[in-house]
């Protein structure tokens, strides 16, 4: 395919010092909803690189795009134009189904309301990537990532009986569990309060850097922002790479 | 009025947002299915009793021994009934070859008012249907008298003093048929040449009809209006009244279409139930945030039943006129099938499905509104903060009390209503416990069972209110189907098996005792089976116990017209094989004088095994206890008696002899030479009032195909609520699991081990159920007895499985077709 060609060409034009090749490649990424009234353009052909191993943050106010951004990358939503790379592969030219698969082999999510499934217990919770992708000792695995993020004890508790800085600890486990190359987060300490979320960001680039992922956050929060190699910012759909 | 405009502008926008749209699809297809049953199921009624009432002549006949009083005439007319005047009586006519017994009937001009006489060709060879009777000065004569006077069409004949010229042969009238006991072949002449008979005099045995024909609802009007006029040796029939193979058909039809149409009520109501509850969940939040802006709980509470009541007007009127459309189409279809014209569906349909709408909703969305209005205002904040739910015993007894009356109303039958009741109410409690069992047992063995499986499992588990929820109205919607598809199955078999082909349509009555030998040779000579002969000994039930028989004594109809006749009476010293004995216990050879009883007539009568009956026979009088009631096959068109004595009671007195034979089509031949051969014996065509009732059977076959389609509708909108009840949790499980790199095979096998459980637990409950309550209904209500049959239920059972499953994925391709972030904003 032309893709792995481009990406050859890529990796030899744009590789960094430190000799990374870009993970994620974005070209004139657009995203377009019709209202009633006229068409509103959430993100406006972006075209931006991210390196393996590096931390971004995507900055922006309330309503810029920046959700809709992570969740194009993350191939979460389909683009109105444009094209994304995931390690090498054209995530638009698959499936809704090869995307799938993609995200299981290399992609791990934190979202902002943990969104674990009520049915399954906090350690189900964790098993469920690593049995979609079928690996072997499901559950030795998950129960070790548990105890990484100091939740040995409640193996067998359901998301409602657990807090929200314990809930979003099981989200961080779950999306370490597979041992992605890439991990997107949005917003992951916006429903928690600020002790508990400086808990959970703590535990989120700690398990980062353990793993050599990288990571693409979404956040308003200058602070944590700060924390990441880089920043993209959205102004109104308008993303400029820094 | 300011909630009520909130509460419709709410409407419109969650109508726009699409949520209310699964509630008004449930209410549309509720209440059309419903009122297409009523509309339907009135007009085919109304064609029935009229295609019935052709056999009586007209729609309600009043019958006298004296002149009918004027009044009642007065009363026709000012309903605008069509009316005629007959008077029957016995005489002795006169041929140019010889004399016979007949029975006169004079009649005025427009009889018959519903039905048409059949009557002979030129050459005899051949018959056909005539408008009308006979001209003054003209007779028509039935077929034995063409032989015993040797008068042929264009000679005359003498009734009394008044001489007619013989114009056709008459081969089948309309309501001869009805009473055919006693009946000396048929003399049919104008009422106006009565008078000139001079047979009309004090003391002549002259039975007075008025026959009267009109709308329904007029008729019924007539009738409330003439039956409490009337007094002695006046009575009221109409073709219920009269022929009980008739009468047994269309009650038994009436029956099922009743029990279909109350099966789409009870589908109905779980339909909105199931969406009712889903509409509230979707109004949570918002109901929520109202509170948090100000509103009181009656606000939420009145905007919310405001917003259902609108729903359900807009349901409901837009299902009564889907209905009606619906009906009129397979009315179309149905042209040429009724042999009379469908008469147009009355109002009642429209306003009953209207209040079935008005009142499931109001039932079944009160729990829900209930929920609604207890949601805390802190949920604006925290949306794990649970929502009180109300007390489901309370909140759902009320939907239940709705349904439980709106289902014997709709039967319009209480027993018929009470035992689908009573069987749905068991059916549901058994649906709940081995739902919670069987959702248990599998959540215990998820640890066991494979990746997508084990998810889908525990899915079961979760949701165990939910699942438990699907499980019981699942259950429910097959069990209903399959009930309708086992009674119906049954049903139209056991209709079409009543009559054989080779079952009697001829009896020959009046046969002496001395004439039994030669009548058996005779038939044994020209090949025909060797027919059963009956005696016969007419007789009047006197006294039951010490009590008198007064015709006033009894209320009851029936009762007051038979207690003034003479019933037919048998002997016999063994139980014929198509009577059953079902009280009390058949005689034993030796044993003292008995009677057994036909089970009806007792109930009617109010006679119980052990009573004494005493029969008045040719003047003398004899007593004997009841020691047995039995169950009679009416519809088998075989000779059955009322009363049967064991041997040694009824032998002394006067007997004649009764048999019914099949005479094969072209053997008319047989039925002449019999009556050439023994002239005093009267041989009547029952093929007439077979083919009634073939026509009756065979034409609610098929209407009941049709009902039984509405209620599969009914039952498929069920299955569509009861899945989109979890739609919103699977569409948001669904994409997390594909953000967490699930495969579409992955997502599907995890939905399907879902659906699979509860579509195999709804299955099983409702093939044990669907079992149970045919078993009851086929043998209590709809009088034909239930043969189990294995694969009904297995088939129920793996469709029951295998439709949820299907359906569930289907409703929930949504969760895997479509990009996940979309559904996660949706419902986060």
């Amino acid at each position: 395919m032309d893709a792995t060609g481009d990406e050859h060409e890529l990796r030899q034009a744009s590789a960094p010092a430190a000799g990374q090749p870009d993970i994620v490649r974005v070209e004139g990424l657009t995203k377009q909803v019709s209202t009633p009234d006229h068409d509103l353009t959430i993100v406006k052909s972006a075209t931006f690189r991210v390196r393996a191993g590096e931390s971004v943050a995507i900055v922006g106010a309330s309503g810029s795009g920046k959700s809709t951004l992570l969740g194009l990358l993350a191939g979460l939503d389909v683009p109105t134009a444009g094209r994304v790379w995931i390690a090498g592969e054209d995530l638009f030219a698959l499936d809704e189904d090869g995307r799938a698969r993609l995200r299981g082999r290399l992609v791990g999510f934190v979202f902002q309301s943990f969104q674990l499934l009520p049915a399954l217990t906090a350690l189900e919770n964790v098993m469920l990537p690593l049995e979609l992708a079928g690996q072997a000792e499901a559950a030795a695995k998950a129960r070790a990532e548990l105890a990484r993020v100091g939740l040995a004890e409640r193996l067998g508790h359901y998301p409602r009986q657990l807090s929200g800085g314990e809930q979003q600890r099981v989200a961080l486990a779950r999306a370490f569990a597979t041992g992605p190359k890439l991990l997107f987060a949005d917003e992951p300490t916006g429903n928690l309060d600020s002790a508990t979320g400086a808990q959970v960001i703590d535990l989120l680039f700690e398990l980062n850097r353990e793993n050599g992922t990288t990571l693409v956050l979404v956040t308003h929060d200058a602070g944590l922002a700060s924390r990441c190699d880089r920043r993209i910012t959205i102004r109104a759909g308008e993303v400029s790479a820094g | 009025m300011r909630r009520l405009a909130l509460a419709l502008r709410m409407l419109r926008r969650n109508a726009h947002a699409g949520e209310a749209r699964v509630l008004a699809a449930a209410l549309f297809i509720a209440v059309a299915s419903v009122t297409t049953v009523g509309f339907f199921a009135d007009r085919v009624q109304a064609a029935l009793d009229r295609q019935a009432n052709e056999l009586l002549g007209g729609d309600l006949v009043v019958i006298a021994d004296h002149p009918i009083p004027p009044s009642f005439f007065d009363r026709a007319r000012e309903e605008k009934l069509a009316r005629v005047e007959t008077r029957t009586f016995p005489s002795m006519v006169a041929g140019p070859g010889g004399t016979s017994l007949a029975e006169i009937k004079a009649v005025g001009e427009g009889f018959p008012l519903r039905g048409r006489l059949r009557v002979a060709d030129e050459s005899m060879l051949g018959d056909g249907e005539i408008e009308g009777a006979p001209k003054p000065g003209r007779a028509w004569i039935a077929v034995p008298l063409v032989a015993r006077l040797s008068a042929k069409p264009g000679e005359r004949i003498n009734v009394g003093r008044a001489s007619l010229v013989v114009e056709r042969v008459i081969t089948r009238e309309p309501d001869s048929v009805l009473d055919y006991f006693g009946l000396a072949p048929r003399v049919l002449m104008n009422l106006a040449d009565l008078e000139a008979t001079q047979l009309v005099q004090v003391g002549s045995r002259i039975t007075w009809r008025l026959l009267v024909a009109g709308e329904a609802d007029a008729i019924g009007r007539f009738d409330a209006a003439v039956r409490p006029q009337l007094s002695r040796g006046e009575r009221v029939e109409s073709v219920r009244d009269a022929r009980s193979e008739v009468r047994v058909s269309l009650e038994r039809a009436q029956r099922f279409l009743g029990l279909a149409s109350l099966l789409s009520v009870i589908l109905a109501s779980v339909a909105v139930a199931l969406a009712a509850r889903r509409f509230s969940q979707r109004q949570t939040d918002g109901a929520a945030m109202m509170r948090c802006l100000g509103a009181s709980q009656a606000d939420i509470f009145a905007l919310g039943a405001w917003q259902f009541v609108a729903l359900s007007a807009i349901g409901c009127a837009a299902g009564t006129i889907a209905g009606y459309g619906a009906q009129a189409v397979l009315a179309h279809w149905l042209t040429g099938f009724f042999s009379v014209a469908l008469p147009a569906p009355g109002p009642w349909p429209a306003v009953k499905g209207a209040v079935i709408g008005l009142v499931l909703v109001l039932g079944f969305t009160l729990p829900p509104l209930l929920r609604l209005r207890g949601v805390p205002t802190l949920r604006v904040l925290r949306s794990d903060v649970p929502v009180a739910e109300p007390s489901s015993l309370v909140a759902y007894g009320l939907g239940f009390a709705a349904l439980a009356s709106l289902v014997v109303w709709q039967s319009g039958d209480f027993k018929l209503g009470a035992i689908a009741v009573g069987g749905f109410t068991v059916a549901l409690g058994v649906a709940a416990l081995a739902g919670y069992a069987l959702i248990r047992a599998v959540s215990r063995a998820r640890a066991g069972a494979a990746g997508p499986w084990r998810y889908g499992l525990a899915n079961l588990r979760r949701r165990t209110g939910a699942s438990l929820l699907q499980v019981i109205a699942l259950g429910l919607g097959i069990m209903a189907m399959l009930l309708l598809t086992l009674v119906r199955t049954d049903l139209i078999a056991k209709w079409q098996a009543s009559i054989p082909p080779d079952a009697p349509n001829r009896f020959a009555i009046n046969i002496q005792a001395d004439q039994l030998p030669e009548v058996k040779s005779y038939f044994k000579d020209l090949g025909l089976t060797n027919p059963d002969l009956y005696p016969m000994v007419r007789g009047r039930l006197v006294r039951i116990g010490d009590r008198e028989i007064r015709p006033a004594d009894f209320t009851d109809e029936r009762a007051k017209r038979l207690s003034e006749r003479e019933f037919n009476m048998s002997w016999a010293e063994a139980l014929r094989a198509d009577n059953k004995v079902v009280a009390g216990s058949w005689w034993q050879p030796g044993s003292g004088p008995a009677f057994s009883m036909e089970e009806g007539i007792a109930k009617t009568f109010g006679v119980k095994v052990g009573d004494t009956l005493t029969f008045d026979v040719a003047g003398s009088r004899f007593t004997a206890p009841v020691t047995n009631l039995r169950k009679v096959e009416w519809d088998n068109f075989k000779a059955n008696f009322f009363v049967i004595a064991n041997p040694g009671v009824l032998e002394a007195y006067p007997a004649s002899w009764i048999t019914s034979f099949h005479l094969p089509a072209g053997r008319e031949d047989v039925v002449s030479r019999l009556v050439a051969r023994f002239p005093n014996l009267s041989v009547i065509d029952l093929t007439a009032i077979m083919g009634q009732v073939k026509r009756i059977s065979d034409q609610v076959s098929r209407a009941v195909e049709f009902v039984f389609l509405f209620a599969i509708a009914a039952g498929l909108v069920v299955l569509f609520a009861a899945i989109t009840t979890t739609q919103d949790e699977r569409v948001f499980e669904g994409a997390i699991m594909r953000t967490l790199g699930a495969s579409r095979r992955q997502m599907v096998l995890t939905q399907l081990a879902e659906f699979l459980a509860i579509g195999l637990a709804a299955g099983a409950v409702a093939a044990a159920g669907a079992v149970g309550l045919a078993t009851v209904l086929s043998e209590r209500v709809l009088g034909v007895p239930y043969e189990f049959n294995w694969v009904v239920p297995v088939a129920g059972l793996i469709a029951g499985g295998l439709g949820v499953a299907v359906a569930g994925l289907l409703g929930t391709r949504k969760a895997v077709d479509s990009p996940p972030l979309a559904a996660i904003r949706a419902v986060s």
